[in-house]
């Protein structure tokens, strides 16, 4: 079993779910996004995502649009994201990256399923890549024993879904909002009924993010998804209080997540 | 390849040989389904059709002229060049064709809302102008730097209902405005139609907008045979997102003894990077939802386009254009700021007609390719838009200002 399915194993016979969290790769520079990381994983946090910093988030809201921002102003290269991913694996924790997929298509599909794999990286979310351009993706990550994740979304059809799932071996993510990433005030009725629609299509983990930030929100989702997602949320406490305040965050959402 | 194969694309799922296709987020695909079958079912309703060529000609004004550009030509080699005239059409540029088949068809996806992005405007006020018409809702994301190099556009879209929203991302411009867009379309998508102004972005968009523009190739094939009793030598047109160029090259795709010439923004040349000339200077990769020739560095960032046109202001290009530079069906060239203004300056004083510094570009093509050519060779420009736009960006450039 991999160290991600592990780590969901563990979070299940916990009864709790797995708190999830992400940061890009280079914010606020290279070493402090790792120095923060660390914060987090003591705070709490299972499983980590590094954002591969991306000069068109069109799926980002303001808060990882400016962390993003900061990040390439401040020279992050792939080099700079495989690194992180190589540092962060080595503190035991399952680690993905989130990248749009020009970047991973620049750096060539198999090479970069090499070099991730071997910085010790569990798995690869690439969120605007479809299903159905997927086949040489899927190839270079069987290849080289890199989990792939795709998302669902509210408007997904069982079709999609059933799709979806159908070519996705780390979890399913469902993105709780239509929308772009940023803390929500609330999050949609629609989601629970979501993640009940993909458990029909497969046995996969299947955890929510988009729009999550507060220990509530992870609450109500713990009851029914398998991992609670944060980004945005971890961003603005890192520039408003650095490690110490992604630290107490973590912390703070890994309370919520009990069943 | 043959002529025939080229006919049928895109394939199913929008790819143009190994360009195009869909690369969104999850969220949108039941939107692109909708859309895709609303444009299916559409463009072989008569009833649609019907509403559609009736506003092509009672409210557009089509079919547009050809125009002998006589005293033009002679500085082209003496080769005869006619211009189509899509800068007749009502708004000034040959936007409003797409607008008004998508317009159509939000209307029949029971939406209300639309949005869309504009470089030079062109497009934002062709939008403005048909959800003003058809009653819709309309929000136009532009860049902030297109804000202030195209201000009469701005003022012209307000004047027609629409909300204009700088964009302040990025490099504030074209680009930028679709990021936003798409966006806003996310979170939107219930209830809001993303009218995308050419033939780029994920499918069907560069064939939806490509088949609303074709009229332009289909009316200029049937003129030139009627008026001149042949086909063009040239087919000519400038090249950012490439929706007009596709517009008048697609009838003429099987016709292999004609070229068919794009013209890309090369900026202050493509040997200083600082272009817009993505096929002729850029490299395969993704941008906006599609697989084309884009502009980027070595780890796949995207790298800012520059050009004096805030209409071909853009790092990447329709796919199908991508596909038709790849097998060789149709040439681009790159035209830089100095050479596209004093095209335009030339047409304006020979011709008595001032045109979008768009369209500039592609009569740089046509004195150049002219002079290759002599004066046997027969030269169809298409002549995008009209200038009035940028009149404040010529007269600076020329130093006009009193």
């Amino acid at each position: 079993m991999s160290l991600l399915h592990e780590v969901f194993a563990r979070t299940k016979s916990e009864n709790r779910a797995a708190l999830i969290a992400y940061l890009p790769a280079g914010y606020p520079t290279a070493d402090g996004a790792v120095e923060c990381i660390e914060a987090m994983v003591a705070g709490g946090v299972d499983i980590v995502e590094i954002g591969f910093p991306y000069s068109d988030p069109v799926m980002d809201g303001p808060t990882i649009q400016e962390a993003v921002n900061i990040s390439l102003v401040g020279g992050t290269k792939s080099a700079t994201v495989i690194n992180t991913v190589k540092r962060v694996s080595q503190m035991g924790v399952p680690t993905l990256v989130m990248s749009y997929w020009n970047p991973i298509e620049r750096y060539g599909l198999e090479s970069f399923a090499t070099d991730f794999h071997a910085a010790g990286g569990a798995g690869v979310i690439t969120p605007d890549l479809t299903p159905e351009e997927a086949d040489d993706w899927i190839a270079a990550t069987d290849h080289h024993d890199v989990e792939r994740v795709f998302l669902v979304a509210l408007s997904s059809s069982d079709e999609r879904i059933s799709k979806v799932a159908s070519v996705t071996t780390g979890f399913v993510y469902a993105g709780a909002v239509m929308g772009v990433t940023g803390a929500r005030a609330s999050l949609s009725d629609a989601i629970e009924g979501l993640v009940a629609k993909v458990r029909r299509y497969t046995d996969l983990p299947v955890a929510v993010g988009l729009g999550v930030s507060t220990p509530e929100q992870a609450h109500e989702i713990a009851q029914y998804a398998d991992g609670v997602i944060v980004g945005s949320a971890f961003v603005t406490a890192i520039a408003n209080g650095g490690p110490p305040a992604a630290k107490a965050l973590a912390q703070a959402l890994s309370q919520g997540l009990a069943r | 390849m043959s002529v025939d194969e080229v006919l049928v694309m895109p394939d199913l799922r929008g790819h143009f040989g190994k360009f195009g296709g869909r690369f969104v987020p999850e969220a949108l695909m039941a939107a692109l389904d909708e859309l895709d079958d609303a444009f299916r079912k559409a463009m072989v309703d008569p009833s649609f059709l019907a509403q559609l060529h009736d506003l092509q000609v009672n409210y557009t004004g089509r079919p547009s002229p050809i125009t002998h550009a006589k005293r033009f030509s002679e500085l082209a080699g003496g080769a005869t060049v006619l211009l189509k005239r899509e800068d007749l059409n009502h708004t000034g540029s040959h936007k409003i064709n797409n607008v008004l088949g998508q317009g159509l068809l939000t209307l029949r996806m029971g939406k209300t809302r639309v949005i869309a992005e504009t470089g030079a405007g062109q497009h934002g006020v062709a939008t403005a102008t048909v959800s003003a018409l058809l009653g819709l809702e309309c929000v136009v994301y532009m860049g902030e730097e297109d804000t202030k190099r195209q201000a009469l556009n701005v003022a012209r879209m307000k004047l027609l209902g629409a909300t204009v929203i700088p964009v302040t991302s990025g490099s504030k411009t074209l680009k930028d405005a679709i990021n936003e867009a798409m966006r806003d379309w996310v979170a939107n998508v219930e209830d809001t139609h993303y009218m995308l102004g050419t033939v780029a972005g994920p499918a069907p968009f560069p064939e939806m907008v490509r088949d609303f523009h074709r009229i332009i190739g289909d009316e200029s094939r049937e003129q030139m045979l009627e008026r001149f009793g042949r086909l063009p030598d040239v087919v000519a047109a400038c090249v950012g997102g490439g929706s007009n160029a596709i517009g008048i090259f697609t009838a003429f795709i099987p016709d292999s003894e004609v070229r068919l010439l794009g013209l890309e923004a090369g900026g202050d040349g493509v040997e200083t990077g600082r272009h817009a000339s993505t096929i002729v200077g850029g490299a395969v990769g993704v941008l906006h939802g599609a697989r084309s020739y884009i502009m980027q560095d070595d780890d796949g960032q995207t790298i800012e386009s520059h050009s004096i046109s805030a209409g071909l202001d853009y790092p990447s290009v329709g796919p199908e254009h991508a596909y038709l530079a790849d097998i060789g069906r149709a040439e681009y060239r790159s035209v830089t700021d100095v050479q596209a203004m004093n095209a335009f300056k030339l047409l304006c004083e020979t011709e008595g007609i001032i045109p979008a510094i768009e369209t500039a570009h592609a009569l740089a093509g046509a004195l150049e390719i002219g002079k290759e050519l002599g004066k046997d060779a027969i030269i169809l420009v298409n002549c995008s838009g009209r200038g009035d736009k940028d009149v404040e960006t010529a007269a600076k450039w020329f130093d006009m200002n009193p």
